[in-house]
């Protein structure tokens, strides 16, 4: 159950020629898929097309109705692989997944792939996570492209653009027998527009079709001999071909006047914060009628000599906008002018900073830097003239906390790594590996677990120096989507094969829940099409792992801590796995809430957990939120002279895990905590009897309120008037 | 709801046919997706071109997502927008937090020649200001002070409080803040419209909207926390006791300047903590500081703040007291939302190890079980484990309230002896520098503050205290030992491990 459901949504991906589509940029490649007469799909989630995967889930009627296959991929590889359908049979293909972190785990399919060459359209739709909100290492696709020779495609960040470069796409694939890789920026995929529909396209040929008649044709092996006349084939025959399909198609486009002296290249997906630039400058108009010749690159690879020198001429200087580093457009595009023997000066990186987004202010600057030089008449009086005076602005950098990402409320991960802290307070700091998911997270304060992460199901494998064994025995972390993913071959069967004795523990949230809670074959959930409900620990012993420990209920923090210390210290020798095992908060929230309200407004009997305070018996250490980071446990200031520091207090967002107690409880901390059921519907008997304890209890306390002073209200009886 | 006009409004470059950038900062779970739904089918709803573009990803856990709006009257073509703000280049501003609102400010979205900022005052505190062992909040004085600089227009108020308390999320109230801001050409229905559309929630979202909305347009009347605050506590009591509380109430009033009403309220806190004896004998230890003090008494002040506080110790019998108080009940049912319907059950997370429980014993004999490593193992054999109490049942309320009567024995219990100790001498201690510099004593005084918290991080609070006091000695003789007193204790409370402190004390012996 992914976390948003698209099946409103998909209803657009039903509309016909000359309909309009209004929505989001990844809905609107769906569609174009479709119009394109795609044969199959597939691909792997992760920000920021895991919607792009969700959206395909949750349209598989449609796709079954039109004939196309999906395949929710094991991982980015097996997604790639699977492209191989288009090597011999007339068959469109598209597959999906970020990039370049997914582009890394499928690169040596790409590469086979791209040496075989494509008979069908082959399309790698990667959702570039770069800059502001990205959650991987900064580094750039566009290698992967340069080095497997597939085109790179970089559509102005539009959807009618999108749409028709989908479609152009896989034109241009088979018009050069090479896979094409479609590159979507994280704001692209989320951007909102409109678009008019064509009609669904029925595959030519299905993959139904295909399996009734084989096809096999050994040249596109790549096996010596074949493979050297691969390379030859790119470079004589594919290569000139996309060159002249992309010419004579137009996907590059030219805008403003042809005369003047200077130019700007920017890549199709960086043209509308140039435009913005230009806007500001006062050298565009709303609509993007500029007075700088621009050539937009919708394809930034391979780069057209021709195409290029033809836009340089008569100019003396141009402008490459290319974001991220190295420069690969930048140095290609110099070399032209070398070979050319031309004088045109080219700037790029030398104006734009070479690491980082490009973001407004940076394109703004750049620009007008670049203008200065190439075109110092053209600047509006105000650019050229220094700002007006402005008031100071206080400087706010060491007062603004920084908000890094975290666990949400309830999250089951938290008390597994309470437990680890409790653990690691007694035994000392452990060798920490970690992984690629949620529990990463558990790297940042408070609880600052893990000093490395390798890659997507590498955690385990990450400790692999460490598999010897040592004083202390080194500890990864990873979850239940990086063990499906890649973790069972590369990590855990590393693990087993070497002796490893280390210590791995899978966080099991029931779901790839940093990609938006996917389906992963240990998940407990129904799922018509897919194979869930297959055990994790099943699959260790499988593998032969023995020491198992199976934990079905995380929010015990003592039981996860003895366990933790038992694979730290047990004399027995091998790979001990701890499966940790606690649904996903906002999963299940979203799947109890509704039930809860509807049992309640059945009048049926349903406890309703959450969590409190005693605000006079918090003395403000804070220690509890060292141990837990939860959103719903902060801090409130007390209307009390005798309070210097802020106490700890739960909001109404608490879900009542229990992880606050549990914490309280098996790290000593401290008697404040305690848990309130508000039991809707209760029996009569049941209301009978509380309200016949509640008149001994408050009798009680009226007889010794009688023979003391107390104070109306102090903070806990606050209630009292 | 503040409103400031900073400068006069820059020109519009009319080239740029009257694009309007909003942009939205939230913290997940804000409903920051929603609101910029809504925004955008109103700008098409009302003949507007409109581009929405986010970042989704995990930003979208607990982290601060940029929602970005831009939008323009629909003209002959298709106008192209930027897909995310642009620093001195934001219209309007809405930030759905206060720290939020200095980030936004930092990154240079809020400017004195255009920008409407419409911020919620409340605060969702990071987790790096709240894992701080002392006071590491942020200070939104400071956010709100580059505010009133940064933004052209500013609107602010709690409106996270006041779409709760209309049943719905910030989102809605945020969303009738931008109607009542009048920042975008639509009529106040068409926003309402725009809500009615999206399908959920609608009659509480259009409740927030509109208090939202008069929040904006009328300024926020009341801050909502104001009326929440707690009242003076007034006593309550049997006749004989009230008369003899009266006279001592009467004893701390006549302490000079800001004192006596520091030991009013510390005076409240040692009788409910133990009796009337208990609060005689507390102010007889502030009229001793008094005695050697002098104008303005800060040290007196000081002193009847933190005696208070070392006197009313957290020992198992308040706690079990503090458990079972008349109100406690109502009051966290009045929290949680529970209706006379209901039936509340309500569980307390107790774990007395065999320290908390041997203190409990007579002094002399507490003593000697606490020397006993091999007795106190058998205790926390016995009791140390975790212990899970139904205060709503009798029986577990009977535990506590038999506990939480054990008064009377308190003051034979070895934590009283132990307690009395500390205090007297850290008292001598402060008054021990007294007559070489007054400011070093009342920063000592000062120093009581690291005591706090139970078993193990009841004993690291007593260590940095210790530790404190120690390197104070060291630089006693300076002319400047108030303020090392001072920023060691800060120093103490940046960390649970005492990092910082270590590096204080570092810096104390390099230069001895």
């Amino acid at each position: 159950m992914a976390e948003r459901s698209f099946k409103a949504e998909v209803e657009h991906l039903k509309l016909g020629a000359g309909e309009t589509f209004t929505g989001e940029g990844i809905l609107a490649i769906t569609k174009a898929l479709l119009e394109s007469g795609v044969g199959y799909v597939g691909g792997y989630q992760g920000a920021p097309i895991s919607h792009l995967m969700d959206v395909l889930a949750d349209a598989e009627e449609l796709l079954g109705e039109l004939g196309v296959r999906f395949e929710a991929n094991a991982n980015e590889a097996a997604a790639a692989a699977m492209l191989a359908a288009s090597v011999h049979y007339p068959i469109r293909g598209a597959v999906t997944f970020k990039g370049p972190v997914g582009v890394n785990v499928a690169s040596d399919a790409l590469a086979n792939l791209s040496s075989s060459g494509v008979t069908g359209g082959a399309m790698v739709i990667v959702g570039e996570d770069y800059g502001e909100g990205s959650s991987i290492m900064q580094e750039r696709s566009h290698p992967f492209a340069m080095k497997a020779q597939m085109w790179l495609l970089d559509p102005r960040p539009n959807l009618p653009s999108i749409v028709k470069m989908v479609s152009d796409g896989f034109d241009l694939s088979e018009a050069s027998n090479t896979p094409v890789m479609l590159m979507v920026r994280i704001r692209s995929c989320h951007v909102t527009g409109s678009f008019t529909t064509r009609d669904n396209q029925r595959p030519k040929l299905t993959v139904r079709e295909a399996l009734a008649a084989p096809r096999s044709d050994f040249a596109r092996v790549v096996l010596p001999p074949m493979s050297y006349a691969h390379e030859q084939d790119k470079v004589k025959n594919r290569w000139p071909a996309a060159e002249k399909f992309i010419q004579d198609r137009g996907l590059n486009e030219f805008f403003g006047p042809k005369d003047a002296g200077f130019g700007i290249i920017v890549q199709g997906g960086m043209y509308n914060s140039l435009i913005r630039a230009l806007q500001r400058l006062g050298l565009a108009d709303i609509y993007g009628n500029t007075e700088v010749p621009l050539y937009v690159l919708n394809v930034t690879y391979p780069l057209i000599s021709s195409q290029f020198l033809e836009f340089c001429e008569g100019k003396d200087h141009v402008l490459v906008v290319e974001e991220g580093q190295p420069e690969f457009i930048e140095t290609q595009l110099g070399s032209f002018l070398y070979r050319a023997g031309s004088g045109v000066k080219l700037h790029g990186k030398n104006i734009f900073p070479m690491a980082g987004e490009y973001t407004g202010a940076v394109m703004l600057d750049a620009v007008e830097s670049f203008l200065r030089t190439a075109a110092p008449s053209l600047l509006p009086a105000a650019v050229r003239a220094p700002n007006i005076d402005r008031p100071e602005i206080p400087d706010l950098s060491k007062t603004v906390p920084i908000r890094p990402p975290g666990f949400c409320t309830g999250c089951p991960e938290r008390p597994i790594f309470a437990a680890m802290k409790l653990v690691e307070k007694e035994l000392g700091k452990h060798q920490i590996a970690a992984d690629i998911g949620c529990h990463l997270f558990a790297s940042l304060p408070p609880f600052e677990i893990g000093g490395a992460t390798m890659g997507y199901g590498l955690g385990p494998a990450a400790n692999g120096a460490f598999d010897g064994g040592g004083d202390k025995r080194a500890v990864a972390i990873i979850g239940d989507g990086g063990f499906w993913h890649n973790g069972l071959s590369s990590s855990f069967t590393n693990m087993a094969f070497n002796k490893s004795d280390g210590v791995a523990i899978i966080v099991d949230n029931y779901y790839s829940a940093a990609t938006g809670g996917q389906d992963v074959m240990s998940s407990r959930a129904d799922n018509a099409t897919k194979a869930t409900k297959n055990p994790i620990a099943k699959a260790l012993n499988g593998i032969g792992i023995d020491w198992v420990r199976q934990i079905d209920r995380t929010y015990d923090v003592a039981k996860m801590r003895d366990t933790i210390r038992e694979a730290l210290t047990t004399p027995e020798k091998g790979p001990k796995v701890i499966v940790a095992s606690s649904e996903c908060m906002l999963n299940r929230q979203r799947r109890e809430k509704p039930l809860a309200q509807k049992a309640i407004k059945e009048g049926r009997r349903v406890e309703a957990p959450r969590f409190g305070i005693d605000e006079a018996v918090c003395t403000g250490d804070h220690a509890c939120i060292r141990l837990s980071g939860c959103p719903s446990l902060s801090l409130k200031r007390l209307d009390d002279p005798l309070r210097d520091d802020p106490v700890a207090s739960i909001d109404q967002s608490c879900v009542g895990c229990g992880n606050c107690g549990e914490v309280a409880d098996a790290a000593v901390l401290c008697p404040s905590f305690y848990r309130a059921d508000v039991v809707h519907n209760p029996s009569v008997w049941e209301k009978r009897m509380a309200s016949l304890r509640a008149r001994i209890i408050g009798w009680l306390q009226a007889r010794r309120d009688a023979r003391r002073l107390s104070f109306a209200p102090t903070f806990l009886d606050g209630a009292a008037e | 709801m503040t409103l400031h006009q900073a400068l006069d409004p820059r020109p519009q470059d009319p080239k740029m046919g009257g694009i309007i950038k909003l942009a939205l900062l939230a913290v997940g779970g804000q409903g920051g997706g929603v609101l910029t739904g809504w925004i955008e089918d109103l700008a098409r709803a009302n003949g507007y071109a409109a581009q929405a573009t986010s970042v989704a990803g995990v930003a979208q856990r607990t982290g601060a997502t940029v929602y970005y709006v831009e939008m323009a009257p629909a003209g002959a073509g298709t106008p192209i927008f930027s897909l995310m703000p642009a620093a001195g280049d934001v219209d309007i501003m809405i930030t759905a937090e206060m720290m939020e609102a200095g980030r936004s400010i930092l990154r240079g979205f809020v400017t004195p020649d255009r920008t409407t900022l419409i911020t919620s005052t409340h605060r969702a505190l990071a987790v790096s200001e709240k894992m701080v062992p002392g006071d590491g909040i942020a200070s939104s004085a400071e956010v709100m002070a580059a505010a009133e600089v940064a933004a052209r227009r500013l609107i602010a108020a709690d409106f996270d409080a006041l779409a709760l308390k209309a049943g719905s999320v910030i989102s809605a109230s945020l969303f009738g803040a931008l109607a009542g801001s009048e920042a975008l050409p639509f009529p106040r229905a068409a926003f309402e419209a725009a809500i009615r559309a999206g399908g959920k929630g609608v009659e509480p979202s259009l409740r927030a909207f509109d208090v939202g909305y008069k929040a904006a347009q009328e300024g926020a009347a009341a801050p909502v926390a104001a009326a929440e605050k707690p009242k003076p506590g007034t006593a309550r009591g049997p006749a004989r006791l009230m008369a003899d509380w009266q006279a001592l109430e009467a004893r701390a009033a006549r302490l000079p300047g800001e004192a006596a009403a520091m030991a009013g309220a510390g005076l409240k806190k040692v009788v409910e903590f133990q009796d009337l004896a208990y609060g005689r004998a507390y102010l007889t230890r502030v009229e001793t500081v008094l005695a050697a003090d002098r104008a303005p008494f800060d040290l007196t002040r000081e002193a009847a703040k933190y005696i208070a506080n070392a006197m009313a110790y957290d020992d198992i019998i308040r706690v079990a007291d503090q458990k079972t108080r008349a109100g406690r009940m109502a009051r966290i049912s009045r929290e949680m939302g529970a209706k006379d319907r209901n039936v509340m059950q309500v569980t307390e997370f107790l774990h007395p190890r065999a320290e908390e429980l041997v203190s409990l014993l007579p002094a002399k004999m507490g003593a000697r079980w606490a020397a006993n490593t091999d007795r106190m193992a058998l205790v926390d054999r016995l009791f140390n484990k975790g212990r899970r109490l139904r205060t709503d049942s009798l029986r577990g309320f009977l535990m506590l309230h038999v506990l939480g009567g054990l008064k009377g024995w308190r003051l034979k219990t070895l934590r009283h002896a132990e307690e009395q100790a500390h205090l007297d001498r850290w008292l001598a201690t402060a008054m021990g520098y007294l007559p070489q510099n007054y400011d070093l004593a009342v920063e000592v005084i000062r120093c009581r503050r690291l005591v706090k918290g139970y078993s193990d991080t009841h004993a690291r609070g007593l260590s940095k205290f210790d530790r404190v006091l120690t390197a104070i000695a060291l630089v006693k003789d300076r002319d400047d030992a108030p303020q090392w007193a001072a920023r060691l204790r800060e120093a103490a409370l940046k960390d649970e491990e005492g990092k910082a402190l270590d590096g204080a004390i570092a810096t104390i012996r390099s230069f001895l």
